[in-house]
């Protein structure tokens, strides 16, 4: 057999956990109204799929676009050759602005400062690059996107070492964990390079707290050979767009703007969540350091985002009307949306991390666990997924320190497949009451009771005794 | 704990602060001044003509064409906007089925028909840059080699080893064999690369050739591919110039080779090729690059490492409809090749009335130009350069010198001629032969001066002659035509 190199046949890919694995049992066997009403929901899938009637009414209304037309002009051999890796300016200075406007325009961003690249993917392992030596350490607050295991650490050499968070606070960062997770780094011989969140967050679907962000700052401004990038994909995903509080703002708030802190912040930012277009491959690195600027620009070779895709792009974000729209429609749908998986739930019973952004609910089925173990989570992970069909996304893949968390996805779906999800979780649930409360008559009659009891799910753990069904073999 | 100390002190990565990317090489010096100073046919038409861009726009009102025909094609049509949703959605990296059919049907075309291509090893990638390097980090490690011909195309520096640590060792082709690569240069420069412990992981090649715009014989690649085989090691074959061949010319792609070897000589988990859409359609902007591995494994691994440059799903959808429509690939390769071998024909004969002559090509974008005899030593590098400011600050045309392709013997240019118009090749040509014939009467004059003092000798006549042309280029040169050092306030992209 050749060799091949490391990186080929290592699993730093991370492409056979568990989060991946929903996927491809999802892909055998796809839940669909008509064809295979008895498939697995897909709910594993962090997509924004409620507001593609907007942009197809744009669409309709802007055919010049389409026709590769500029002020009736075609300027089709003008993008087909176009390659520049700075980018379309027209488009560069629509997504500036969008992103402003993200932000409430409470800080601007400059066009010259955003590097294209396809999609948040490779903007983060760009930054990477641009960061960090092989071996050098980011420090990421758990529970993070699994897809960071291959974005930040395979090509890059660089480690991720893990800033713990517990349900005690709604997993928010302290201080006391980022000093120990830094602590941990050097323990590990690891020079730390920087830390990156997520925010609003994946997958606990909660902006980032103004003590967080004082936290983080107050350690960058301490420690000047640390970044910190900001993962901010999910910006327009806030219901409320005042909860959401960039780094970019904390920079102008706290005064930092001349200091040396300005060039250590970077944002990385997608139009695949809050727009909905995974497929265009649009990402964007943001940052006030030109250094930083130069190395990225040039490596956003390796990923420039396609001319056409561009020029779409910048006619749709340059229309003000139809992005003042956009943007709290957006919202609303999402917030309705979130709120029907959570009453949902809570009318079985199951409880969720209170969220305020993000395409998926952070889900404590903690009470269902048959123990307080990653095994249980697993084991109640694989009934959900061959059971109940519905992939969702288990706790542990997204290196959550303790089990029984999952994430839910809620965008990606209609209301009425949302509400067969449901349906099908809570006959799952109840069939496991009545099993338990039948396991509990059984052991009575042997006691001689002949008491039925009825309990509440999230106060008790039972025993799940149905067959363990392996994952297959890819 | 006994391990180096980290670079602590640095604030960015080494990657990020050295110059493995080679954008500050001096080679940019012709692209800024072209930057500074475009030509253009009324607005500037004393500007200088870029002829160092191997772009392909011959061709693109056919697409262009085909494009408003076929409005179903695009997600942005009334035709087509009911595609909108499920297109934009979708980002499986193994991307669009009937991209990947499709892809794979055009390069069978491209090649002739002569050879099928499975989709199944249709693997997408940011344009060629990013299939080159992605598939070298499918196959070296850190500090391992690989082995390519030169003079060789000038950002693989770039793509091959910036943030792969993957290092090249050249393998030289004189101009005495016509820059022929052969099997036995490719030993030498193997068993040199081991003796000095290297770990060589394969070879790769850009066949047609950037930039000499030849293409390898079928008894060479052969015996290429036996010779990975007997060392184990990769053939990586860049593609990219496919179907850029003309009049006369005979491409053999590797997958010919694969397909007609014996099935003991040839190991085909050895066997890649890197495609594009960039050269052969014309369309760059769209970030069209293939890796097209015979290795399970590799095509496995590079699918996964697609995610960091899929293909707008935009754009698979549109290629998707336009390659896989016969009548319109049919009439746009033949009609490619033809305007290609015309635009080649009217360039290298129009350079042959300035007595300059290329090297014999039938494929690529480009001519490869000998002026070895225009140099002023015909040994040096300082000359070339020298040359080429010449050419930049005085001809105006922005040309590429071949020390920039690492070629290993001083006077060499490739120069481009599928970038612009007939009207403007038209001006570039016309301005070579002035040059030539001013400079000649200068080279006349001189000499007939020198006369009166000079031996009736043919050696030293011969000399004179020749120091005359080297005067009168260092004449041009001192005239204030030190190294312009203009810096034009952006680092210019890197192009072909």
């Amino acid at each position: 057999m050749v060799l091949l190199s490391r990186k080929a046949t290592c699993n730093s890919h991370g492409q056979d956990s568990s989060y991946f694995l929903g996927w491809e049992e999802y892909e055998k066997n796809p839940y669909d109204v008509i064809k295979n009403p008895q498939g697995i929901i897909q709910m594993g899938l962090a997509e924004n799929q409620l507001c593609f009637d907007l942009l197809e009414s744009w669409l309709a209304q802007n055919t010049d676009v389409a026709c590769f037309k500029r002020d009736g002009q075609s300027i089709f051999r003008e993008l087909a050759l176009f390659q520049d890796y700075h980018g379309l300016s027209s488009f560069k200075n629509a997504l500036a602005d969008f992103m402003s406007e993200n932000r409430g325009n409470r800080v601007s961003f400059d066009s010259n400062n955003l590097v294209l690249t396809a999609g948040a993917t490779s903007a983060n392992e760009t930054l990477m690059f641009c960061l960090a030596d092989p071996g050098d350490a980011f420090l990421l607050p758990t529970p993070y996107y699994p897809g960071f295991d291959r974005d930040l650490k395979w090509r890059t050499g660089v480690e991720i070492v893990p800033i713990q968070c517990s349900s005690t606070n709604g997993f928010c960062i302290t201080k006391l964990a980022l000093e120990e997770a830094y602590e941990q780094a050097k323990k590990l011989n690891l020079n730390v390079k920087g830390i990156l969140i997520t925010n609003p967050s994946n997958p606990l679907g909660t902006t980032t707290t103004q003590t967080e962000l004082n936290i983080l700052f107050d350690f960058i401004t301490k420690n000047k050979n640390i970044h910190l990038v900001s993962d901010e994909i999910y910006s327009g995903t806030t219901f409320n767009s005042s909860e959401f509080v960039s780094v970019m703002e904390i920079l102008k708030n706290n005064q930092l703007e001349n200091t040396d802190v300005l060039n250590r912040v970077h944002v990385v930012y997608s139009l695949s969540k809050d727009l909905g277009l995974p497929g265009f491959r649009v990402g964007a690195i943001y940052s006030n350091d030109k250094d930083v600027i130069s190395a990225a620009t040039k490596m956003s070779s390796f990923g420039l985002v396609s001319s056409q895709t561009q020029y779409l792009l910048s006619s749709l974000l340059s229309d003000k009307k139809f992005t003042k729209n956009y943007l709290p429609e957006n919202q609303k749908r999402l917030k309705n949306r979130q709120r029907k998986l959570v009453l949902g739930l809570e009318a079985i019973g199951i409880k969720c991390l209170k969220s305020n952004a993000g395409l998926f609910c952070w889900v404590d089925m903690r009470p269902l666990l048959s123990s307080k173990t990653f095994e249980a989570e697993m084991d109640l992970w694989k009934k959900i997924v061959y059971e109940v069909k519905l992939n969702i996304s288990p706790g542990s893949s997204c290196h959550c320190e303790e089990p029984g968390w999952f994430r839910v996805c809620f965008a990606n779906m209609s209301e009425e497949t949302l509400k067969l999800a449901l349906k099908r979780l809570k006959k799952f649930v109840d069939d496991g009451n009545s099993k338990r409360s039948c396991q509990k008559s059984e052991s009575q009659k042997l006691k001689g009771s002949r008491k039925k009891t009825m309990s509440n799910v999230s106060n008790w753990v039972f025993r799940l005794s149905l067959h363990d069904r392996e994952a297959e073999e890819r | 704990m006994g391990l180096p100390a980290k670079n602590k002190g640095a604030i960015l990565s080494k990657i990020a602060t050295n110059n493995q990317h080679g954008e500050n090489s001096e080679y940019f010096d012709g692209w800024k001044a072209y930057d500074k100073d475009p030509f253009h046919i009324s607005r500037n038409p004393h500007g200088i003509i870029q002829m160092g861009l191997a772009e392909n726009q011959l061709c693109l009102d056919l697409i262009k064409d085909w494009v408003k025909e076929n409005p179903e094609a695009s997600i942005c049509t009334l035709e087509g906007v009911h595609q909108f949703s499920d297109i934009a959605n979708f980002q499986d990296y193994h991307g669009l089925k009937k991209f990947r059919q499709a892809i794979a049907h055009f390069m069978g075309k491209a090649r002739g028909g002569r050879v099928t291509f499975d989709p199944e090893r249709v693997v997408m990638s940011g344009g060629a840059t990013g299939a080159n390097e992605t598939i070298m980090f499918c196959l070296a490690d850190p500090g391992d080699v690989f082995l390519i011909p030169s003079p060789y195309y000038a950002a693989f520096d770039r793509d091959l080893r910036w943030r792969t640590g993957v290092e090249i060792i050249p393998v030289p082709c004189p101009s005495s064999n016509n820059f022929k690569l052969t099997v036995e240069a490719v030993d030498w420069a193997y068993k040199k690369a081991q003796e000095s412990n290297k770990k060589i992981k394969g070879l790769i090649l850009t066949n047609p050739s950037n930039p000499l715009g030849t293409m390898l014989d079928k008894d060479t690649l052969t015996n290429l591919v036996r010779f990975v085989t007997r060392k184990n090691i990769h053939l990586v074959v860049d593609e990219i110039y496919a179907a850029t061949v003309f009049a006369g010319g005979d491409f053999v792609s590797v997958a010919e080779v694969v397909n007609d070897v014996d099935i003991s000589e040839v190991n085909v988990d050895l066997i890649h090729i890197v495609y594009s859409l960039s050269k052969d359609m014309g369309l760059p902007g769209f970030r069209v690059g293939i890796v097209y591995s015979y290795n399970d494994s590799v095509v496995s691994c590079a699918r996964k490492m697609s995610s960091f440059g899929l293909v707008s799903s935009q754009t698979q959808l549109m290629l998707a409809s336009m390659l896989s429509d016969d009548r319109f690939v049919d009439n746009f390769l033949m009609e490619s090749s033809k305007r290609l071998g015309i635009r080649h024909k009217v360039f290298t004969t129009g350079l042959k009335k300035a007595d300059i002559s290329c090297l014999t090509s039938n494929a690529g974008l480009f001519a490869w130009m000998d002026l070895r005899h225009l140099l002023r030593d015909r040994n040096s590098f300082e000359s070339e350069i020298e040359l080429w400011h010449i050419i930049i600050d005085k001809v105006k045309l922005n040309v590429s010198p071949g020390s920039s392709f690492r070629c290993t013997e001083p006077g060499w240019f490739r120069v481009c001629f599928a970038n612009m118009d007939d009207d403007t090749l038209h001006v570039a040509l016309g301005r070579i032969q002035d040059f030539v014939s001013k400079n000649n009467n200068k080279i006349v004059e001189q000499i007939s001066e020198n006369d009166q003092v000079i031996q009736n000798n043919n050696a030293k006549k011969q000399n004179w002659r020749q120091s005359n042309l080297r005067l009168s280029f260092r004449r041009l040169y001192e005239d204030g035509l030190a190294s312009p050092g203009i810096m034009s306030p952006h680092s210019p992209l890197l192009r072909a």
